[in-house]
C-alpha cells in the first residue's frame, strides 16, 4: 500500500465566526491525521502573505483543497492573492517550475443558490465548473489534477448542525478516500460535483462507514 | 520719570528683537546676539544706555535664580544623586585646580598672595546663564558632556558661599571681626542657619506648596497662579540671601523637591517667559558693561589676559575631562563651554573690593576680562561646533567637506534616532540614499560606529538644508523628536525650499496641528501605528478572529484620523469647544465600539453582512416556491453582499 497522501485545506473565509456551512465543515475536518487545515484571513490578518512559506507547504502536502465561499462566483479575495503571489513563474509552472506535478486539487465551495440554478437554462447560466475554469487551467498549467469541485448548495437553508451535518461528513469522507488512495480520480476530474455520487467514487469503503451521500 | 523708564524699556526691547534674531539667522546663536545688542546700544557704541546698566543688572541677574529653579524642575532628585560623583569630584576639582593655575600664575606675575587666591576664585568661576542656555539651545544638556558641565557648574554655585565666607578673612590684617554671610554671626550659627533654610525649603516644598497651588488652581485665574510662581521664586531667593546663600542654588533645590509635582508644567510655562526676558535682559547689561575704555587705554594687557584666563581655564576643564573619563566630543564641550568667567566674578569683585582683599588697580581691567570672555563664550561654541567637533567625531580631519560635496540624495532625513532610523534603514535596504542629519554628537558617533554616515548639524539652518542637498532632494523625512526643534525644522524647509514636499513625525496631537498649520503633506503620529497593532492584538488573543481585528482596528484608526483632522480645525481655537468636541469624539468612538452607530464598525460587518440578503431570498421562495427561475439575487456565500449591488 502506498504512503497516505498529505492533504492541504487552504480554508478563505474573512469572517468565519459568522459561517453557518463553512465553519462546520472546517470543524468536521480539523485534527484528521494527514490533514493540514490552513486558515488564510488567521494566519495573514492584513492579507499580506509569506509566500515562501506557502511555498513550503505545498512542497510538504500531496493534496491542496482551496475552501471557501463561492464570492461572485469565485473565491474571497485572499485567494485570488494567494494565486497570485504563490504561484510564480519558475517555480509553479513554466519550464523550471515543477513543484507542483502531479499533486492533486480541487475547490470546496459553498453557495446560497441550489443545483438547479446552475444550468444553462437556471437563473446562473453557467455550471459551476464553468465558473471554476481559471482554477481548473491554473491546476493544468501547473501541472495538477483538477479535480471536480465538492459543492455545497443552498446554505441559506443550512442553519444548524443537523442541517449541515450531513454535508461535513461527506466532507469528511472525501480527504478520508484522498488520503488512503481509495479515490477513484479519474472518475473524480470527470464529474461535475464530488458529492454528486461519492459511493461511486470512493472505492474500498472501510467497515463501519455509512454509503451515506448528500445533495 | 515714567517715561525715562519706558524709553529705556524701549531700547532695551528694540536690541533684543533686532539683535538677537539678527544673530540667530547668522547661526551665532541667542546669547551673542544678546551681548552684541549690549555692545551697540551702550556707552561706546550709541551710547543710548549708561551708567544705571549697573543696577538693571542686578536686577536682571534674577533671570540666572528662574533659570536655576527651571533647570531643577526637570531634575529629579533620583537623577540628581546619580550625578554627586562629577558635582563633587569633576566641580571640585575644577574649581580647585583652577585656583592653584591662575593663583599661581598671578602671584608669579607679582602679585600678593592674598590678592592672587582671591583673583583665582573669581576667576574659577564659569557663567550659569551663558553655558546653560546655550546648551539647551542646542539640544546639547542632556549629553555626557553637558550633563558634566551642568555639575560643575553647580558645584560652583555651592562654591560660591564658602569663598564669601573667605573674603574677609583673606583681607590684609586679617579681619576676623566681619564674619561670613556680614551679619555679625559665628561661623557655627551660620551654618545652622543655612541648613535651616534649606531644610524649610525642601520641607515646604514638599507639604505646604502642593496645597497653596491647589487652593490657587481653584480661583481659575491664570495670573494669580502665575503671581504665585513668581513669590515662590522671589520668596526662596530672599530667603537665602538672608542666610547668605545662593538665591540660585537655593530656588534650584526648590525646583528639584518640585519636580515631581502636579504643577511641575504648570510652574515651568509661568516662570518660562520671564525668566527668557530677564536672562536676555542679563546678557544685554553685560555687553553694555564691558568697559571700552579699559580696553581701549591697555588692549594688549587685556587680550593677553582673556587669552590667558580662557586658555588656563581651557587647559584645565580638558584635562579633568579626560581624568574623569569623558569621550572626545563631551570633552571638547565641556572645555569649550565652561572657560569663560562666569557673572558671579561681578559680584565677587565688588565684595572683593569692599573687603579690601582687591585693590582697584586690579579689578577694573579684570571686570573687563570677565566680560569679554563671557562676550567669546558663543564664539567658542562656534568654534566647538564647526571646527572642533567635526574632527573628534570623525576621527580625521577631511569629513565636513566631504559632507557637503556628496549630499545629493533623494531624500534628507532629519533626527535619526530610533524613528529616523526605521526609515533610513528600509531605504538603504532599497538602495535609495539619504542625507542624515542629526543634533546629537553622541548619537552621530555610535551611528558612524554602525556604518551609518550621519552628519552632526541643526538642521534647522538654511546653509546646513543647502549643504544637505535639499534644492536637489526629493523628499524630506522630518524624524526628529523634539517637537519645538521639529517645527524650526519644517518652518525653515517650507520657507526656503517650497518645493520639497516633508514627511513629517508628531510626537503628540499639538504637534500634529503645528505641522499640518506649516504645511507638512504628510504627518505620522509615532505611537499610533504601533499602538493599534497592539489594540488588535489584544483583540485576537481574547479570543477575536485576526482578520476581523484588524479590520476593526484599521476602521477606528480611519475614525481617529477623521477626527483628529475636525478637531485640528478648532485647535488654538476656544478650549472649552475643543474638548466639548474631542470629548464628542471619543464618545462616538466608543459607541462605535459597542456597534451602536452606523459608522466605520459597522461599515465593516455591513460589507459581510448577509442577514438582509437571506431574508430577501427566504421570501422570495415563499412566494415562486421554484427557486430555479425566481428572481433571486446571488445569495449567501456566493456574493458578499454590498450595498446597492
Amino acid at each position: 500500500m502506498a504512503t497516505p497522501r498529505r492533504i492541504l485545506v487552504l480554508l478563505a473565509h474573512p469572517v468565519l465566526e459568522r459561517s453557518r456551512v463553512n465553519r462546520r465543515l472546517a470543524d468536521a475536518i480539523h485534527g484528521l491525521e494527514g490533514v493540514t487545515l490552513h486558515d488564510l484571513y488567521e494566519h495573514y490578518p492584513s492579507g499580506d502573505l509569506d509566500v515562501r512559506y506557502e511555498q513550503s507547504l505545498l512542497l510538504s502536502n500531496d493534496v491542496y483543497v482551496f475552501q471557501h465561499p463561492f464570492y461572485w462566483y469565485s473565491v474571497p479575495s485572499i485567494l485570488k492573492e494567494w494565486q497570485d503571489l504563490v504561484l510564480e513563474h519558475g517555480w509553479a509552472y513554466g519550464q523550471k517550475g515543477t513543484h507542483l506535478r502531479g499533486k492533486i486539487t480541487f475547490n470546496a465551495i459553498t453557495t446560497g443558490g441550489p443545483t438547479t440554478v446552475y444550468r444553462p437554462e437556471g437563473r446562473n447560466r453557467f455550471t459551476v465548473r464553468q465558473f471554476l475554469a481559471p482554477w481548473d487551467q491554473t491546476a493544468v498549467l501547473c501541472g495538477m489534477r483538477y479535480l471536480a469541485p465538492f459543492v455545497v448548495h443552498g446554505s441559506f437553508r443550512l442553519n444548524n448542525d443537523d442541517d449541515v451535518a450531513p454535508h461535513a461528513a461527506a466532507y469528511r469522507r472525501v480527504l478520508e478516500a484522498l488520503r488512503d488512495h481509495r479515490f477513484d480520480l479519474d472518475r473524480a476530474q470527470q464529474a461535475q460535483r464530488l458529492n454528486d455520487d461519492l459511493d461511486a467514487l470512493i472505492t474500498g469503503e472501510p467497515p463501519g462507514a455509512t454509503g451515506e451521500a448528500s445533495a | 520719570m515714567s517715561d525715562s523708564v519706558l524709553l529705556q524699556a524701549f531700547i532695551y526691547l528694540a536690541a533684543t528683537v533686532v539683535g538677537v534674531p539678527l544673530a540667530k539667522k547668522l547661526g551665532l546663536g541667542s546669547v551673542l546676539g544678546y551681548l552684541l545688542a549690549g555692545v551697540t546700544i551702550g556707552p561706546y557704541v550709541l551710547g543710548l544706555v549708561g551708567t544705571e546698566g549697573h543696577n538693571l543688572m542686578h536686577f536682571a541677574e534674577f533671570g540666572v535664580v528662574m533659570m536655576l529653579f527651571l533647570v531643577g524642575l526637570e531634575l529629579k532628585p533620583t537623577l540628581l544623586w546619580e550625578l554627586r560623583r562629577p558635582i563633587l569630584g569633576l566641580g571640585g576639582l575644577q574649581v580647585l585646580a583652577t585656583i592653584a593655575v591662575i593663583g599661581g600664575a598671578a602671584v608669579a606675575l607679582g602679585v600678593p598672595w592674598r590678592e592672587a587666591l582671591a583673583v583665582g576664585m573669581i576667576l574659577a568661576m564659569s557663567s550659569t546663564a551663558i553655558v546653560l542656555q546655550s546648551l539647551a539651545e542646542k539640544g546639547l544638556l542632556k549629553t555626557s558632556g553637558g550633563q558634566a558641565s551642568f555639575s560643575v557648574l553647580l558645584f560652583q554655585d555651592i562654591a560660591v558661599i564658602p569663598i564669601l565666607a573667605l573674603f574677609p578673612l583673606l583681607a590684609e590684617g586679617g579681619m576676623r571681626a566681619r564674619s561670613s554671610g556680614g551679619n555679625g554671626l559665628p561661623g557655627w550659627a551660620q551654618a545652622l542657619l543655612v541648613i535651616g533654610a534649606v531644610a524649610v525649603v525642601i520641607g515646604s516644598g514638599r507639604y505646604v506648596v502642593k496645597p497653596f497651588f491647589r487652593l490657587l488652581a481653584q480661583t481659575r485665574l491664570r495670573e494669580v497662579f502665575t503671581a504665585a510662581a513668581l513669590f515662590l521664586v522671589v520668596g526662596i531667593a530672599l530667603l537665602m540671601q538672608q542666610v547668605g546663600m545662593s538665591p540660585a542654588l537655593g530656588t534650584f533645590l526648590a525646583g528639584v523637591v518640585l519636580a515631581e509635582s502636579e504643577y511641575r508644567h504648570e510652574l515651568e510655562s509661568d516662570i518660562e517667559p520671564f525668566k527668557g526676558l530677564l536672562l536676555g535682559l542679563f546678557f544685554i547689561t553685560v555687553g553694555a558693561q564691558i568697559d571700552f575704555g579699559v580696553v581701549a587705554a591697555r588692549p594688549g594687557l587685556v587680550a593677553a589676559l582673556v587669552v590667558g584666563v580662557v586658555g588656563i581655564k581651557l587647559g584645565v576643564l580638558y584635562g579633568l575631562a579626560r581624568v574623569f573619563g569623558l569621550d572626545r566630543p563631551a570633552r571638547w564641550l565641556f572645555a569649550f563651554g565652561l572657560a569663560q568667567v562666569g557673572e558671579f566674578a561681578f559680584v565677587l569683585f565688588s565684595y572683593g573690593l569692599q573687603t579690601h582683599v582687591l585693590t582697584p588697580a586690579l579689578a577694573s581691567p579684570l571686570v573687563a576680562v570677565v566680560a569679554l570672555s563671557m562676550a567669546i563664550t558663543p564664539l567658542l561654541f562656534i568654534t566647538f561646533e564647526r571646527v572642533v567637533l567635526p574632527r573628534v567625531t570623525a576621527g580625521g580631519a577631511r569629513r565636513p567637506d566631504d559632507e557637503i560635496v556628496n549630499a545629493d540624495h533623494q531624500v534628507v532625513i532629519a533626527g535619526f534616532g530610533r524613528f529616523g532610523q526605521v526609515v533610513g534603514r528600509l531605504l538603504k535596504a532599497n538602495g535609495i540614499g539619504a542625507t542624515v542629519l542629526d543634533l546629537d554628537p553622541n548619537m552621530v558617533e555610535i551611528l558612524g560606529r554602525l556604518g551609518f554616515k550621519v552628519y552632526y548639524g541643526d538642521a534647522s539652518r538654511p546653509e546646513l538644508l543647502h549643504a544637505a542637498g535639499c534644492e536637489r532632494a526629493k523628499l524630506f523625512v522630518l524624524a526628529v523628536d523634539d517637537p519645538e526643534i521639529s517645527a524650526v525644522i519644517a518652518h525653515a524647509v517650507r520657507q526656503h525650499f517650497p518645493h520639497l514636499p516633508i514627511l513629517g513625525r508628531a510626537r503628540n496631537r499639538a504637534h500634529y496641528y503645528t505641522l499640518h498649520r506649516a504645511g507638512v503633506k504628510k504627518i505620522f503620529r509615532e505611537t499610533m501605528g504601533s499602538a493599534v497593532e497592539m489594540g488588535a492584538a489584544t483583540l485576537h488573543e481574547l479570543g477575536m478572529r485576526a482578520h476581523t481585528a484588524y479590520r476593526i482596528a484599521q476602521a477606528w484608526r480611519r475614525h481617529d484620523e477623521r477626527a483628529l483632522d475636525e478637531l485640528g480645525k478648532l485647535w488654538g481655537g476656544d478650549q472649552g469647544v475643543y474638548f466639548a468636541n474631542a470629548r464628542r469624539m471619543v464618545d462616538e468612538a466608543e459607541r462605535l465600539i459597542r456597534n451602536e452607530t452606523p459608522m466605520a464598525f459597522d461599515e465593516v460587518e455591513a460589507e459581510w453582512d448577509n442577514e438582509s440578503l437571506r431574508e430577501e431570498v427566504a421570501a422570495v421562495a415563499k412566494i415562486t416556491q421554484d427557486a430555479s427561475i425566481a428572481p433571486v439575487p446571488p445569495g449567501e456565500d456566493e456574493a458578499p453582499p454590498r450595498p446597492s449591488s
